[in-house]
């Protein structure tokens, strides 16, 4: 069996794991590998061809393949190890890593320190226990991207996209423009899921249909898609009778939300919050178990890729670090609490010694959406530290809070940091 | 003439109802809107543009799509024309990102770019 030693071994190259490993490799550790199951690095921006990426980062609006590849030049400039079509099979809280590919057969890597970066998968029809035949012609919307978009097949001509999320109404502008007709889009909840730029440009400026609180009761067909059966829903999601409709098509896709991918880990042994799915981590998006570090949609799904390359840029520095063994000695450990209407916040707990040194932000989910202005309050249970006015919260937008320099002295004393969203 | 239409700002995520009185040639933005609401109002009532991201056929060993975008928005009524003039377009590889895969697309002055290298 090939046996292979490393520094610092990112598993996954999408963003957050590109990133990982440019900051590794900046932060001083001499041996950095990427293993990536993919013919290529980029992971999922090299199927999403739309525009919106990099506007935090570079100011600059880029299609995903374009913001992939300014990471991929910079992995091979800073000679960076790969391994691509390569399967990672099992990982130990040791960190030793097994994986395969057709070439080396079943390989044996040790590293000094691990990033997860495996991104997130979609919720199936499966997940979202949907009732009716199981005929041909059901597909997440990413499966339709992934075939669309890079391989070059349409999955069908008329299409019900079920759920408002991003890639679904992405997804309906794009089959649209390959000559499909989208008929519907179906949103179980009373708001729309994904950002309102897509609900105008993908949606409304191609006349597709959006309705909110509708689910599918019901597919129809035996080898293909036929049609699906819509229902109006009430407030508990419950169907009401005499709202069905029959919608004729001949694909559902599904945009049902995205769960991060944390098979792996779990073999390692690191702990999942059951809320975001993803690890537990502290501020260097350190897991539980030592020396292994997740970064982007594996922690919890972020709304802009710029967001995940910043996690990987500060959990690849820290797994560098860790890997030259200087991390530091003293650490003191604060947890934070998901407060009023916060549904969770990452990370999990920070390093209170930190905060001295450097601004530390705290990203967050609103449980239930504020349609007028807010307050976002760090507070030790009593006191406000900080707070941050918003002119709403919404569960799609994902919410910053820092914590800065000066606040060091009333960190330091509190024992939890509890955040609260709630109206101003 | 006087005519009232309601569209959905997305200058910023907030997504504001705007409510626009159009009297001729004049434009009334009406309730709550910002300076930058305006201005977007003004544009999609006066010459609505949007980016586009789409592909184009090429020949290589790994891909059969190239993915290519605009190097600026377009005219919205020239969306479906420039998707139309892509089709016919049939690259070898290799190709470099930025590369213009087509020049001054419909007579806009605006080029369409290689969203990515293919070797």
């Amino acid at each position: 069996m090939p046996f292979k030693s490393y520094d610092v071994v990112v598993i996954g190259s999408g963003p957050g794991g590109l990133a990982a490993a440019i900051a590794a490799k900046k932060q001083g550790a001499d041996k950095v590998l990427v293993i990536e199951r993919d013919l290529e690095l980029g992971g999922i921006l090299l199927q999403c061809i739309h525009n919106g990426f990099g506007v935090e980062i570079f100011k600059e609006d880029l299609p995903g393949p374009s913001y992939a590849q300014r990471f991929i030049d910079e992995i091979l400039l800073l000679k960076v190890d790969t391994l691509l079509d390569t399967m990672v099979l099992d990982i130990t809280p040791e960190r030793k890593i097994f994986a395969t590919n057709k070439l080396l057969g079943i390989i044996e890597i040790q590293a000094k320190a691990i990033v997860l970066a495996m991104g997130c998968r979609e919720r199936t029809r499966a997940q979202v226990r949907l009732p009716g035949s199981r005929p041909a012609g059901v597909y997440s919307a990413g499966t339709a991207q992934r075939w669309v978009n890079v391989e070059g097949y349409m999955p069908g001509k008329s299409f019900v996209v079920l759920g408002s999320g991003d890639i679904g109404m992405i997804m309906a502008r794009r089959l649209t423009f390959e000559g499909a007709k989208v008929e519907r889009v179906l949103e179980i909840m009373p708001y729309l899921s994904g950002l309102m730029r897509n609900y105008v440009q993908c949606l409304l400026d191609y006349d597709i249909r959006l309705q909110l609180q509708h689910t599918v009761k019901r597919i129809i067909g035996n080898s293909r898609v036929k049609a699906i059966e819509s229902v109006q829903v009430d407030e508990k999601w419950q169907p009401i009778p005499g709202t069905e409709e029959i919608i004729p098509c001949d694909t559902l896709l599904l945009s049902v939300g995205l769960i991060p991918e944390n098979e792996l880990s779990r073999k390692a042994g690191v702990l999942i919050d059951p809320i975001t799915g993803g690890p537990y981590v502290d501020n260097e998006f350190q897991t539980n178990i030592k020396g292994i570090f997740s970064a982007g949609n594996v922690v919890h799904v972020y709304d802009l890729v710029d967001w995940v390359t910043e996690a990987g840029y500060i959990a690849g520095k820290a797994a560098s670090v860790y890997a030259q063994g200087s991390s530091p000695a003293k650490r003191e450990m604060i947890s934070m609490k998901a407060g009023s209407n916060v549904r969770y916040v990452v990370p999990h707990k920070i390093d209170k010694t930190r905060v001295a040194q450097e601004e530390m932000r705290l990203q967050l989910r609103a449980t239930t959406p504020i349609e007028k202005p807010v307050w976002v309050e760090v507070t030790d249970g009593k006191n406000l530290i900080t707070r941050r006015g918003l002119l709403y919260a919404r569960p799609g937008e994902m919410v910053t809070v820092s914590l800065k320099p000066n606040q060091y002295d009333i960190v330091q004393k509190a024992q939890e940091l509890v955040i609260n969203i709630s109206p101003r | 003439m006087n005519e009232e239409t309601k569209i959905i700002c997305v200058a910023c995520p907030k997504g504001c109802r705007l409510r626009i009185n159009r009297q001729g040639e004049t434009i009334v933005v009406s309730e709550q809107s910002c300076k930058r609401g305006e201005q977007y109002a003004v544009q999609e009532m006066t010459d609505p543009r949007r980016m586009v991201a789409s592909t184009v056929r090429i020949q290589s060993n790994s891909h059969s799509l190239l993915p290519v975008y605009t190097s600026a928005p377009i005219p919205k009524g020239k969306i479906q024309p420039l998707l139309m003039e892509l089709r016919k377009i049939n690259l070898r590889a290799p190709v470099k990102m930025g590369q213009v895969v087509l020049k001054d697309a419909l007579g806009t002055g605006i080029d369409v770019f290689a969203s990515r290298d293919i070797n």
